[in-house]
């Protein structure tokens, strides 16, 4: 398994128009099988545009983007992504919502709602499955979404601020929970934040982004031992690396 | 006083309102309606008696009444003759309709090509094509079931392909994500979208297929309310118009009614937190 999980290279895109928005000035990034990748930058830089052209939703003007070792371009379905809306369908209960990318992939349906149903309750949702979208709380909808990522059969998760919309209570906890998940499953993710703390405490390697058109302003390699628990965060090591990445953006920012 | 009422009050009569059943609330609802209607009714009984009106220009309610429990006997076989074309081509426009959205939504082509056409086919009137289709179709359901589905599909349509058009692009990109191909885009994501509008256009279809079954059966038919009119006013039974008048205003009502309840069965997400009537 030498090859990457994700590999992006030389990434540049324009969206046209009256007035053409130049997102992505030539961006590159790698992520290793299993690894736990965050990619940190300011609002509107196009980081939710990289995911995209990764989610295979949109062909970016030139540069190559690659799921284990296969062109996303025009090819979606290669990993499991999770937009920042929602995106819940109405018409379909919690449950039914839960198991929908693994429905299209193909899954039998019993076995997806089985393992989606043993997965309700360590999402703080046991006892909705038969609730309605419009019937959850926005921090419920969103750990729906998040399940639903999880349950595509896919070795690489594209994960669009996923924590955005929660309570920094919830955020902490379900922080615990997803390295748990993460640890106990082995998959590739990629995790999009503008919360510097979040990608520290999650991650083995972050890349911070410059504002639009955006490249990589610079990569951190984050070792601190796992698990790592919600105290981390007051670590002397842990505040100076902090540091250093606020000041990365900072930099991308100015420069 | 309602305002200092304990709060645990303010659940119990709603629970009680659910227990009492929709039927409850609607009567409610709808006695306006009816107390107008009765009043209406009263009215012209009292005008017709007071004016001494001939019975064959406009007949007292009473004359009407009457003319039911005479003639009534003869109704059933027209009642169902109506309803079957009403019902059966409300099915027809149902299914055309929604085939042709779906392909005017998917095929921009076709969308440039035939709405046009679509529109303009509005504009000739039931009546105008009705005896065109007896000769060319014959006088039996066939008929009568082509004018009831070109009346309906029209609304079904326009409704179909706007709800369509309404579904919600990140939830199409969403399914594309997960490899879904264009047939699993429609059914997970468009379909389900153009459900509430479908359903509008079928309520609009529902409202005019009685009428354009009788319309229809004006021109020829063996049997049915149409030709039960032709009849009466062949013979100057002004009252026995009016009691087919009534009937197919009842079958129109419960028509409409009837897809009201459907629509209600295939959406069930819209009336999930019980907010009654305002999902549709």
């Amino acid at each position: 398994m030498s090859e990457a999980a994700i590999a992006i290279r030389g990434l540049r895109h324009t969206f046209p128009g009256d007035r053409p928005v130049e997102v992505l000035d030539g961006v590159d990034l790698e992520a290793a099988p299993g690894a736990f990748v965050s990619l940190v930058g300011p609002s509107g830089c196009g980081k939710s545009t990289l995911l995209q052209v990764l989610a295979g939703l949109l062909a970016p003007d030139a540069g190559e983007s690659l799921i284990e070792g296969r062109s996303t371009i025009g090819e979606p379905g290669l990993a499991a992504y999770m937009p920042q809306k929602d995106l819940l369908l109405p018409w379909r209960k919690a449950i039914g919502n839960a198991v929908l990318g693994a429905e299209i992939a193909g899954e039998p349906k019993e076995e997806a709602r089985r393992h989606a149903l043993d997965l309700f309750e360590r999402f703080g949702l046991a006892g909705f499955e038969e609730s309605w979208p419009s019937q959850l709380s926005g921090g419920m909808r969103q750990r729906l979404a998040l399940l639903r990522t999880f349950l595509i059969p896919r070795h690489v998760l594209l994960l669009d601020e996923p924590f955005g919309a929660l309570d920094a209570i919830t955020r902490r906890e379900m922080h615990q929970w997803l390295q748990e998940v993460w640890a106990s499953d082995a998959r590739t993710v990629l995790f999009v934040t503008h919360d510097v703390e979040e990608a520290l405490i999650l991650s083995d390697v972050a890349y911070v982004m410059t504002p639009r058109p955006a490249h990589m302003a610079a990569r951190f390699e984050v070792d601190y031992p796992r698990p790592r628990l919600p105290s981390i965060v007051t670590e002397p090591g842990f505040v100076a690396d902090k540091a250093r990445l606020l000041a990365a953006l900072d930099e991308g920012g100015t420069g | 006083m309602a305002t200092e009422a304990p709060l645990t009050q303010g659940t119990l009569p709603r629970e009680g309102g659910r227990l009492l059943g929709r039927w409850g609330s609607a009567a409610l609802e709808y006695t306006p309606a009816l107390v107008l209607l009765v009043a209406l009714v009263g009215l012209w009984e009292l005008l017709v008696e007071l004016l001494n009106t001939r019975p064959y220009i406009l007949p007292a309610p009473s004359a009407i009444w009457n003319a039911l429990l005479d003639k009534g006997h003869l109704l059933p076989n027209h009642i169902q003759a109506t309803a079957t074309e009403a019902v059966l081509g409300l099915v027809a426009a149902a299914v055309g309709g929604v085939l042709l959205a779906v392909l005017l939504s998917s095929i921009p082509l076709a969308r440039r090509v035939l709405y046009p056409i679509i529109v303009t086919s509005q504009t000739v009137p039931a009546i105008v094509l009705a005896p065109l289709l007896m000769v060319w179709v014959g006088i039996g359901l066939e008929s009568k079931l082509i004018v009831v589905a070109l009346v309906g599909f029209f609304p079904i349509v326009v409704s179909t392909v706007d709800g369509l058009a309404s579904a919600d692009r990140d939830m199409v990109a969403l399914v594309r994500s997960m490899g879904a191909s264009r047939i699993e885009e429609l059914r997970h994501v468009l379909i389900p979208s153009a459900i509430p509008g479908f359903f509008a256009g079928l309520k609009i279809a529902a409202a005019y297929a009685v009428i354009g079954a009788v319309i229809a059966e004006w021109v020829a038919a063996k049997e049915g309310l149409g030709i039960f009119i032709i009849r009466s006013q062949a013979s100057f039974r002004i009252d026995q118009i009016f009691v087919a008048i009534a009937v197919i205003a009842l079958l129109s009502i419960a028509l409409f009614v009837a897809v009201h309840l459907l629509a209600r069965a295939a959406s069930p997400w819209k009336y999930a937190n019980d907010q009654g009537e305002n999902g549709s």
